[in-house]
């Protein structure tokens, strides 16, 4: 199959998942027997009220019709209007997204850095204490529990040694650079904020680290095996036999060539990422867009549960569609 | 009657005696994984600790005692007490129970559908493939934990309905292993044969296809463990899974978060409770991956 034509297939079956997740959000919430009024107005509204209330929402209406309606204002870009804030789902979510974007990038460059580190660590000392060690230490990255790795994390360096600030983006005494795009440290980088720049590096570490070091895992297993793959070649073989060193044997001839499975995990863990921004944000009390989902959960705020989950279903599909594609470039066989 | 049986079982041992060797194998292969050995006496551990969990711990794990509240770790409580004065070391150990109630009854259930319903695409193909091929794909566009998280939240918060929710997330990734090999095994000589022998599609399914399927997703299972025991976790950390005063374990780190600074050990040993099971359950999978991937078991 040509690129083009895999392209456009691959593009097309997105958007048929992309209507069927639209379809899975809306039973979520419609058939699935909460309250959401009775979660708004609490328990003794007089049924008047709530029967306005439902009426107001078009909650009465036919359950296909809302789907039909849902589907619509979609399509058109309108997510509805969220019941605890009051203002549209869709400008909520550009303004908390950008938290958990910046909060992503900045965790996926540590696990990237750290994944490769520790991955050719244990390819070129394979089974040896070394080896061990960085498997298990970056096995313990996925296994502690994101939001108590925060916390215990937040108690030592906050309160207990008090070298980094604790929760939120910035500290209340600095001002905080206009908003262009929501990122903070963006912002105040093309701003020359340097005082912001500073202080949201500083809040950014602990989060980006927990985050960063809960996915470093995946990354430091699959540069592992590549490594191991690799190191085995002849070219190798002759590159040690020309009596170059081993950094530059490793670092130059080996890792280069290993690097290309590695890139695909990358993207697909940066889908994953988006599921331990939940987290994160909870626990350092960033406004994100997970939190900004959790919150809506625990209040039934259901366009704000539909809208928030629409979004973040959407990213990660366009990342693994994007990882896909990118996968199909290098090597053709993948297009079937 | 008793020659018969014998002679049967010979027979059905000598049938076998193929896969035991198989066996004998991986059983080589995992002693010389030594993470994947350590991960596996961790996880027996547990599993043993959840069983014996009713009677070796000190105190009622859900009685409150006002005077021993938020005491530090002692001799009395090794763990020490939280705001209701119980003992948070016999809540960790009661809580290895109901993780393991979670993790048997998630695999049972997403296993389950994943292997049925992957089994029928497998083996029937077409539309039935096709359907099931996309309704996977539907499910595998959410970050699992926000699927799940949706899932618990209208369900309402409580234990059942987090085992259901993991389970709803989960089946997908099964059915689309079992697919796989049940494609592959439908054209094998032997099905074949059975189908001239005349025995009817539920049969073959039942007696034919499914016992070849259900390997690959048992490893499936395994692996996945130590996630569902993290999904369970954040669900009732966030409020969404397990309601207190269960003592789930990321109830428990929620339940010590605003307690966090002056009475540390609330959340921490729960915490630390996650860190080593789910750290057992991923040490075996990695081994179990390492000893599967023959180009890694040089």
């Amino acid at each position: 199959m040509k690129l083009g034509s895999y392209i456009v297939k691959r593009s097309l079956l997105m958007l048929l998942v992309m209507f069927g997740v639209l379809a899975i959000v809306f039973a979520i919430v419609h058939v699935i027997p909460a309250d959401p009024v009775g979660a708004l107005l609490g328990g003794n509204a007089p049924p008047a009220v709530v029967d306005r209330i439902k009426t107001q929402l078009g909650l009465n209406k036919p359950l296909f019709d809302q789907f039909v309606d849902y589907l619509w204002g979609v399509v058109h870009g309108n997510l509805g209007t969220s019941l605890q804030s009051g203002r549209a789902v869709a400008q909520d979510i550009m303004e908390y997204f950008p938290v958990t974007l910046q909060l992503s990038v900045m965790a996926i460059l540590i696990s990237i850095f750290l994944g490769i580190f520790l991955g050719v660590f244990s390819a070129v000392y394979r089974n040896k204490w070394i080896d061990h060690f960085s498997r298990i230490f970056s096995i313990l990255g996925v296994s502690m529990p994101v939001f108590w790795t925060g916390l215990i994390l937040l108690l030592v360096f906050y309160y207990i040694l008090g070298w980094l600030p604790g929760t939120g983006q910035l500290s209340l005494f600095v001002i905080p650079p206009d908003r262009i795009t929501g990122m903070i440290l963006f912002d105040s980088l093309i701003t020359g904020n340097w005082a912001a720049l500073w202080d949201g590096l500083r809040h950014i570490i602990l989060p980006a680290t927990v985050l960063g070091y809960s996915a470093t895992a995946s990354i430091a297993r699959i540069t592992r095996a590549s490594m191991l793959d690799v190191l085995t070649q002849d070219y190798i073989r002759t590159a040690k036999a020309k009596g170059l060193s081993k950094s530059i044997v490793i670092y130059r001839h080996a890792l280069k060539n290993a690097l290309i499975p590695v890139v695909t995990v990358i993207g697909l863990t940066f889908g994953g990422l988006l599921e331990g921004a939940v987290l994160t944000e909870t626990v350092f009390g960033l406004p994100g867009l997970g939190r900004y989902i959790v919150n809506a959960l625990l209040v039934l705020d259901y366009p704000a549960i539909m809208g928030g989950t629409l979004f973040i279903a959407l990213i990660y599909s366009l990342v693994n569609l994007g990882v896909d594609l990118i996968y199909a470039t290098l090597d053709p066989r993948m297009r079937t | 009657m008793a020659v018969v049986l014998k002679e049967k079982i010979s027979q059905f041992v000598e049938k076998r005696r193929p896969v035991f060797e198989d066996w004998k194998h991986t059983l080589y292969l995992w002693r010389r994984t030594k993470l994947a050995t350590i991960g596996t006496v961790i996880v027996l551990i547990f599993v043993a600790i959840a069983i014996i969990s009713p009677f070796i711990v000190p105190y009622n794990p859900l009685g409150q005692n006002m005077n021993q509240r938020l005491q530090p770790p002692s001799f009395q409580h090794f763990f020490g007490t939280d705001q209701f004065g119980r003992d948070i070391f016999s809540r960790v150990i009661s809580g290895a129970m109901i993780e393991v109630e979670i993790i048997l009854i998630v695999s049972v259930i997403s296993g389950g559908i994943g292997l049925i319903l992957g089994v029928l695409a497998g083996y029937f193909g077409k539309v039935v493939d096709e359907i099931l091929m996309r309704a996977t794909d539907m499910f595998l566009a959410f970050p699992g934990l926000i699927l799940a998280m949706a899932f618990a939240a209208m369900l309402g918060p409580s234990l059942v309905n987090t085992i259901i929710a993991i389970s709803l997330v989960g089946w997908t990734v099964f059915a689309r292993l079992a697919r796989a090999e049940a494609m592959r095994v439908k054209n094998q000589p032997y099905i074949e044969a059975v189908t001239a022998l005349g025995a009817s599609k539920k049969r073959i399914i039942t007696f034919h296809v499914i016992p070849m399927c259900i390997s690959p997703v048992l490893v499936q299972l395994t692996l996945r463990m130590g996630t569902v025991i993290l999904t369970a976790a954040s669900l009732g950390f966030l409020g969404l899974g397990v309601r207190p005063p269960l003592p789930e374990w990321g109830a428990m780190v929620s339940d010590g978060r605003s307690f966090l600074l002056d009475q540390w050990w609330i959340s921490t040993f729960p915490g630390i409770a996650i860190a080593i099971v789910v750290l057992g359950f991923n040490l075996l999978g990695d081994g179990l991956r390492d000893i599967m991937d023959p180009r890694l078991r040089r």
